[in-house]
């Protein structure tokens, strides 16, 4: 038994390090996924202190509007532009409807209000689009489809989808213009000031609404970016609503306003999962991956409370 | 040993000193810090049983912070404390509570979701020890504690005179108001020390003067120790027995409120001097 | 001018003190109880028996233990689902194990599983607090999940997975099983859940409960009062859990017959923090008026369209429906952020002053 736990999964790893490799990589593209997920999270997040539930389910959204375009007769680019219109809409009518009336209640509450958000939006996805799962169209959307096989040792073989390393790429993309964004910009400055403090960020003349408008929009954008990848890894479906409460253990881990955070714990979970389920899952009869994520980052949790980024609390009264 | 020499020296009660007491806390030596920030360097001093104590000195002189390692919510990397003669190791702010110290704080803590009276009932909570399985019941053991706490809980309110806002939820009473409730719940620990951080903060000079009164009160009624954090001169001057000033986290003078008055390092520190 | 304190005077804190000082509320809820008890077991039929009360009052109760947790201590759970499904399992196992005793008294005994593990899954909310401590309640949600499929033994090696009611006999009458009558299953759960309502309003007006509020209002200022953090979120971890844990085995005894590990998922969870949300953080009655609003709407939504003799497909049904239970939501939450309960207590002032505004 502790030769399982303790000897064996390693021996496993040193004896055929290609099988290693592939897993490394698996790890690597769910990590980038799961970090997209936890991107649209910190952005509304920093911008509003707004825990937002919604962002699985605006993947889903922002997927399914896609594919149903196209399914339609939209040419896939115009599908494309039209689904980043409706995403705006999807901003600004979040921003109108939902947080302009809540500003200043409790967490919870504001929790709460994007935890309805998600069940009208499923019932919203559902009604336009049906409830079924869909095909992403990569193919139409000119995102490579092939794979590549790379030697390795005398008999390895590590298999590398062209859409992981699209995926990937996307993501180092989006979090670098994110960043500048962020960090050069008159609104990226605004968005931080807002973060900060709201009060102060309104005396100075910083329009809120506006902010979050914006900021919803850029994480409707992500999260378009996510449903693309994702879709074209398995399907468009509801499905995926769970596997973004998998951003909860990574924000953990990253911090809840860290954009880096988000990428290094998307990547820790990611890598730790894969190489968890297939080394020690089958001592407990497989499936852990459901779990896992979320152990790692309790235990994580337990000896730096304030996270992977974060500053340490001095409690104060 | 610092305790013993005291009280030997002190010993002959009923003579003409007026600070002949005996010691109930002393603090040797203390120094804090978090990270690199130093907050509290390398004090000491005493509070006599009995006595209003005064802790004064500019913003961020570590005031609130030497309170803090008082009632065990920090803990100084150096120095000792010790609480009536024996010296107190590292503690859980809650077993300080059970030794007998109550405090209020500086911006006003009372649990905003409870009345007046559940927040000043929630001080009796030491006090009070009748298991989940009679809570559950209600009719008899529970019922009968919680009435005899009322009553005690009672007498404070009348004292305090807040009789009207007994069922107000806290979080809708006026700051002044709010002070009061949170001494009151303070009150109800029955404590032997009594930590005030500026109780009068932000208050009219009215309230002041019956925060005032309360604060006497409390101390000549009851024989509760009070060391208070001010920064109105006039009510520290008036309140204490003996001032201790603190400045950038080190004691600068420590004595009788006319002579803290009059040292120049107090009045360096309050009116700056060019270094 | 119909509700009025004035005139009811307290002449001992033993009045004053008790759970409803006011007379008009005694009336209100004695007829509720009337109505209950008497009137509804007289006249409803098995349907409003079995869609509609029994689910209602075993959600309430499950609400009413989240509350516990939530509305009370102020430590934010996602894991009720599955400390219900605890609950399930365990009561199974107990009647499967020991199938001449009692079945009500094994349901009620299943708490004390979910009871040990939603204290051990609270272990860590001495280090963390809030949005954290959601993470730690769902690895409970997903790893307790997990179990229910992977171990076996807690189904009995059933080759479907999920577990079936047996027949079981109190005193003569079928309590539990297919057999088993509406009108006995709706008293059984009704005297639980209303018997449990009762307790737990006597926890919270004493000591404990006050505790409890104090950690959740400031848990700094309350530790500095002498309260021992971990040991009252512990036993807030462990009451709630118990509460949903008992609900849950209701759930599938007297009501569902049958369950499977999807049965408490995630999405159980989210309703029952709904309930507790709107129905109104730290408040008992809440928690049945958010149970009643979550579960009732629903069935009437899909009996609406029927009714008006408009011809719609059942799966639209149920996603118009989700769309409108989220709508109402969001809705509730900017009209009333405190839910059901604080819209009762400004009617209540109303009626306090009517007919004069103020």
């Amino acid at each position: 038994m502790l030769y399982d736990i303790f000897i064996d999964p390693f021996v496993q790893m040193y004896e055929m390090p290609d099988f290693f490799l592939q897993v490394l990589w698996e790890g690597f593209v769910a990590g980038i996924l799961y970090a997209l997920i936890a991107l649209g999270f910190v952005l509304i997040f920093k911008a509003s202190g707004v825990f937002n539930f919604a962002q699985g389910i605006m993947v889903v959204f922002a997927g399914l509007t896609l594919v149903g375009l196209h399914e339609n007769g939209v040419p896939a680019y115009v599908a494309l532009l039209l689904t980043i219109g409706v995403m705006g809409v999807l901003a600004y009518g979040v921003e109108r409807v939902v947080m302009r009336p809540l500003v200043n209640q409790p967490d919870i509450i504001l929790l709460m209000a994007t935890i309805g958000l998600t069940y009208f939006l499923i019932g919203f996805g559902e009604f336009v689009f049906g409830g079924e799962p869909k095909q992403m169209i990569t193919e139409e959307l000119g995102l490579p489809t092939g794979s590549t096989a790379f030697e390795f040792g005398e008999r390895g073989l590590v298999i590398l989808q062209h859409i992981d390393i699209a995926a990937a790429v996307i993501a180092v993309i989006m979090v670098a213009s994110l960043g500048i964004f962020f960090n050069k910009t008159r609104i990226g400055r605004a968005l931080r000031a807002v973060a900060d403090d709201h009060q102060a960020a309104l005396s100075v003349g910083i329009s809120l609404n506006q902010i979050w408008a914006i900021v919803w929009f850029a994480a409707g954008l992500v999260a378009l970016a996510t449903g693309i990848m994702w879709g074209a890894r398995s399907d468009v479906s509801f499905a995926l609503e769970i596997v973004a409460f998998k951003a909860l253990p990574v924000l953990i881990l990253g911090g809840f306003t860290s954009i880096p955070g988000a990428i290094v714990g998307g990547l820790i979970i990611g890598f730790g999962e894969k190489i968890g389920e297939l080394y020690w899952g089958g001592l407990v009869g497989g499936g852990i991956e459901s779990w896992l994520a979320y152990i790692i980052a309790l235990i994580f949790l337990l000896f730096r409370p304030q996270g992977l980024f974060g500053e340490r609390i001095i409690e104060r009264i | 040993m610092n305790a013993l020499v005291s009280e030997k020296e002190l010993e002959p009660a009923g003579s003409s000193e007026p600070v002949a007491r005996e010691e109930l806390l002393r603090v040797d030596n203390v120094s804090l810090s978090f990270g690199g920030v130093k907050a509290i360097t390398d004090i000491s001093f005493d509070i006599l049983k009995g006595e209003i104590r005064a802790i004064i000195g500019p913003n961020g002189a570590g005031k609130t912070s030497m309170l803090n390692v008082i009632n065990g919510f920090y803990h100084p990397q150096h120095g000792t404390i010790t609480w009536q003669g024996k010296v107190r190791r590292k503690m859980k702010p809650y077993e300080a509570a059970s030794q007998g110290i109550a405090r209020t704080f500086q911006n006003v803590a009372l649990f905003k979701g409870m009345t007046t009276l559940d927040n000043i009932m929630s001080g009796r909570s030491l006090k009070m020890n009748k298991n989940f399985f009679w809570q559950l019941m209600w009719r008899g053991p529970a019922e009968r504690e919680e009435i005899e706490h009322r009553k005690k809980v009672e007498d404070i309110i009348d004292f305090l005179e807040i009789q009207a806002i007994r069922k107000t939820p806290v979080g809708r009473l006026p700051y002044g108001l709010q002070k009061r409730v949170e001494l009151g719940r303070a009150l109800a620990m029955e404590p032997d020390l009594l930590l005030l951080d500026e109780p009068m903060a932000g208050m009219n000079l009215e309230e002041k003067e019956d925060m005032s009164r309360f604060i006497l009160d409390v101390n000549q009624e009851f024989g509760t120790t009070i060391a208070l954090i001010e920064h109105d001169m006039g009510v520290v001057m008036d309140l204490s027995d003996r001032v201790v000033v603190l400045d950038y986290g080190k004691k600068i003078a420590d004595g009788a409120p006319e002579e803290v008055q009059a040292n120049q390092n107090v009045i360096d520190a309050y009116l700056g001097v060019s270094h | 001018m119909f509700y009025r304190e004035a005139g009811q005077f307290k002449t001992s804190y033993k009045a004053d003190q008790a759970l409803m000082p006011i007379l008009q509320d005694r009336i209100g809820l004695s007829v509720i109880l009337v109505v209950a008890f008497v009137i509804i077991p007289a006249f409803a039929n098995d349907f409003f028996l079995t869609s509609i009360m029994i689910p209602f009052l075993v959600f309430s109760l499950a609400a009413i233990g989240l509350n516990i947790l939530t509305g009370y201590c102020g430590q934010l759970s996602l894991g009720t689902g599955a400390f219900m499904g605890v609950g399930a399992y365990a009561a199974y196992k107990l009647t499967t194990m020991f199938p001449d005793a009692n079945v009500i008294l094994m349901v009620l005994l299943s708490g004390v599983f979910s009871a040990a593990i939603g204290a051990i899954f609270g272990l860590p909310s001495l280090r963390i607090k809030g949005l954290y401590l959601a993470v730690t309640t769902l690895a409970a949600q997903f790893f307790l999940e997990w179990c229910f499929i992977r171990i076996g033994w807690l189904y009995n090696y059933n080759a479907s997975g999920a577990i079936e009611v047996p027949h079981r006999e109190v005193f003569g009458i079928v309590a539990s099983g297919a057999e088993a009558t509406p009108i006995v299953r709706y008293f059984i759960v009704l005297c639980i859940t209303a018997g449990i309502a009762f307790l737990m309003a006597n926890v919270l007006r004493g000591r404990i409960g006050r505790a409890w509020m104090m950690i959740r209002d400031m848990d700094i200022a309350a530790e500095l009062m002498g309260i021992r953090p971990l040991q009252t979120k512990l036993m807030a971890f462990a009451v709630s859990s118990y509460i949903c844990g008992v609900a849950g085995a209701m759930m599938v005894f007297f009501w569902l017959n049958a369950a499977e590990p999807s049965s408490y998922s995630i999405s159980l969870s989210f309703q029952i923090l709904f309930m507790v949300i709107l129905g109104g953080l730290g408040s008992l009655s809440g928690a049945f008026m958010g149970a009643a609003f979550i579960w009732i709407l629903p069935v009437f939504l899909k009996f609406i369209p029927g009714t008006l003799g408009i011809e719609i497909a059942a799966e639209t049904v149920e996603h118009v429906t989700f769309m409108i239970v989220g709508a109402l939501i969001i809705f509730f939450l900017i009209v009333e952020p405190h839910g059901f309960a604080r819209l009762w207590q400004i009617a209540k002032q109303k009626l306090r002053v009517w007919p004069f505004p103020y």
